[in-house]
């Protein structure tokens, strides 16, 4: 035996409470790991210095003029433009998840992406040629069962097909993007916007965004200012970002994840803190005859204090391992399943790091109380109480 | 024979709300090695507080508790539980074994606090058991051992560090008085064969029976003629 073995089976003296305990920890752990690895997915997706998105002032979801493009292509430093179009995609049932599909000027948007894309020429020029052709992000194709050369229909849960009074609209899968990890195309559906625009019953002549290449990344402040300026005070004024910018606002769209993070987390753990921090106080009390006996036996009252402040350490580190262990196997089920869309969330090392960190101020927390009490418990007194 | 234990006007005294209570007012009194000695008297007569101080487990306010010729009342808190460790075993009236060790482990506590390496360990845990006669009880936890078991195992562990003095609180005070008997014939063999020094409170005139002498302690104050004996 040792000092250790001394920790764990106080920690296991009761075990349907220990249980219970490291069930709560876990919870809080698990709920940390997943959000924190899908802030970090949102906030890893590759970004280029030189690109950089025009959209509307109000915000993301206003859509803008098509002849803002031309305007914004033909602006001094701009290298290359493209617009895209939030479709509102689901496939069959709206139930089993959100598809990504981007409606894209094909030829512009392979010049603007052209890093992102690294598919065959003869399935690019495919979609170049077929109005009703679609390229997907492998994931997404691989989650669903499709192949190319099917013809595939989409929902839209915006848009109406004028063509067939329905939200429905069939394309022909010509492709797939590869998407290594970091990959700004994770979970992206692409269809022609020809095809979007001449089809949709309202909107019609509007683009969400307009994505673009700067000359230099020296040249994104004025670029711009330019974009922006020239739009001032018209019906459809513009807000010009860098993609990093652009894409924390797009996940903005989902609500303030940075907040939403930090109050869920926050809630999580000040419940648990108390919870713990009741609990082992209640331990170390009802151990305190436990505690003068050790004392009289020449347990020194610091290594008293660290005993019972591993215990909780340990209960604290055992909770974290499980929820990051749970988290872990969750976003991989997830990334085996393809996911719903959107950008692939994996665990990310930072998770664990952060953890670590947490579970070390959340077993320190709460076991420092009963610690001190147990340190500062007098013999006599120990054995007085009743 | 030589002093183990020499208390010199040691005072000692508690505050109870706005009342001080005084328990002991220049106590002096000696104690030889390899004694076995009983101390009796009515309850708040200072009985525990006695043995608090002579294991280091209190303080006096004033006066000396020399062991060994060493003035334990003027060693540090860490010293003084060191010192605790090495020299003072102590049998409680409720046993105060760890409900979640077994016998074996109970037993094993106060080595932790030694260097002896784990198979050193496990032979004095052995021996100490095979001294009290538990040693088939090893790996039984309390619950699932009688209350003299229990207070075996207490004694095991009170003198698996080999101390000098045993300093035991009403130690038959919760056992009939077949199981009682007993133990108070492993203390007397403790003392006899292996030399230990005891001290033991108690109520019981048939305990105090087997001690080589009784002390009466009433209010703070021992009989004279039985300390000069």
């Amino acid at each position: 035996m040792n000092d250790f073995a001394l920790v764990s089976k106080n920690l296991w003296r009761k075990p349907v409470r220990t249980i219970l305990l490291i069930i709560s920890i876990t919870i809080a752990f698990l709920i940390l790991s997943l959000m924190l690895s899908f802030n970090s997915s949102l906030s890893n997706v590759n970004t280029l210095p030189t690109r950089m998105v025009t959209l509307s002032k109000i915000n993301f979801t206003e859509s803008l003029p098509i002849a803002h493009y031309d305007r914004i292509a033909r602006t001094e430093g701009v290298r290359a433009a493209t617009h895209m179009n939030w479709f509102g995609g689901y496939y069959q049932d709206p139930a089993r998840g959100f598809l990504p599909v981007f409606a894209v000027d094909p030829e512009t948007y392979f010049q603007v992406y052209a890093e992102d894309l690294g598919i065959p020429a003869a399935e690019r020029d495919a979609f170049f040629r077929e109005r009703t052709a679609m390229l997907v992000a492998a994931p997404v194709a691989e989650r669903w069962g499709w192949r190319v050369g099917q013809r595939i229909p989409i929902n839209s849960n915006i848009f109406t097909n004028g063509t067939t009074g329905s939200s429905t609209w069939e394309f022909t899968l010509v492709g797939t993007i590869p998407t290594p990890p970091g990959s700004s195309q994770s979970g992206s559906v692409l269809i022609h916007y020809d095809y979007f625009n001449e089809t949709i019953t309202f909107g019609r002549d509007r683009i969400g965004w307009v994505p673009f290449l700067t000359t230099s990344a020296e040249m994104n402040d004025s670029v711009a200012n330019a974009i922006d300026q020239r739009f001032a005070n018209s019906q459809d004024e513009t807000s010009t970002q860098d993609e990093a910018t652009f894409n924390e606002s797009f996940a903005a769209q989902l609500g303030n994840i940075g907040l939403v993070i930090t109050l869920v987390v926050s809630a999580a753990f000040i419940a648990i803190l108390l919870i713990v921090g009741t609990t082992m106080a209640l331990a170390v009390r009802e151990r305190t005859r436990e505690v003068g006996v050790m004392k009289t036996l020449g347990f020194s009252s610091g290594r008293v204090l660290r005993m019972v402040l591993a215990e909780s350490l340990l209960l604290s580190f055992l909770g974290a391992a499980v929820g990051l262990g749970l988290a872990a196997l969750i976003l991989t089920v997830l990334a085996s399943s393809g996911g719903g869309g959107g950008p692939a969330i994996s665990f990310a090392p930072i998770v664990i790091a952060w953890a670590a960190l947490i579970a070390l101020a959340l077993g320190l927390v709460t076991g420092l109380p009963p610690a001190l009490q147990a340190y500062r418990m007098r013999i006599v007194d120990a054995f007085a109480r009743r | 024979m030589t002093d183990l234990i020499r208390l010199s006007d040691v005072e000692k005294s508690y505050v109870r709300g706005k009342e001080k209570i005084v328990i002991f007012d220049k106590l002096t009194m000696r104690i030889e090695a390899g004694d076995f000695v009983a101390i009796m008297g009515p309850s708040g007569s200072g009985k525990t507080t006695l043995l608090n101080l002579l294991g280091g487990t209190d303080r006096p306010d004033k006066g000396a508790i020399e062991f060994d010729d060493k003035h334990i009342e003027k060693l540090s808190e860490g010293q003084l539980t060191a010192w605790r460790s090495v020299n003072v075993g102590f049998i409680f009236q409720f046993y105060n074994l760890m409900p979640i060790l077994t016998a074996a482990q109970n037993v094993e506590l106060p080595l932790l606090l030694t260097k002896l390496s784990p198979k050193k360990r496990r032979e004095n845990v052995a021996t100490a058991l095979q001294i009290v006669g538990l040693e088939d009880r090893a790996k039984h936890r309390p619950r699932e051992m009688s209350g003299g078991q229990q207070q075996r195992v207490a004694i095991a562990r009170a003198i698996v560090s080999d101390p000098k003095l045993l300093l035991c609180d009403e130690p038959t005070g919760d056992l009939d008085r077949t199981t009682a008997d007993e133990i108070l014939s492993t203390l007397q063999t403790l003392n006899r064969e292996l030399g230990k020094t005891i001290i033991m409170v108690t109520h019981d005139a048939e305990a105090a029976k087997f001690a080589k002498r009784v002390l009466h302690l009433d209010k703070g104050r021992f009989d004279e003629r039985e300390l000069a004996a």
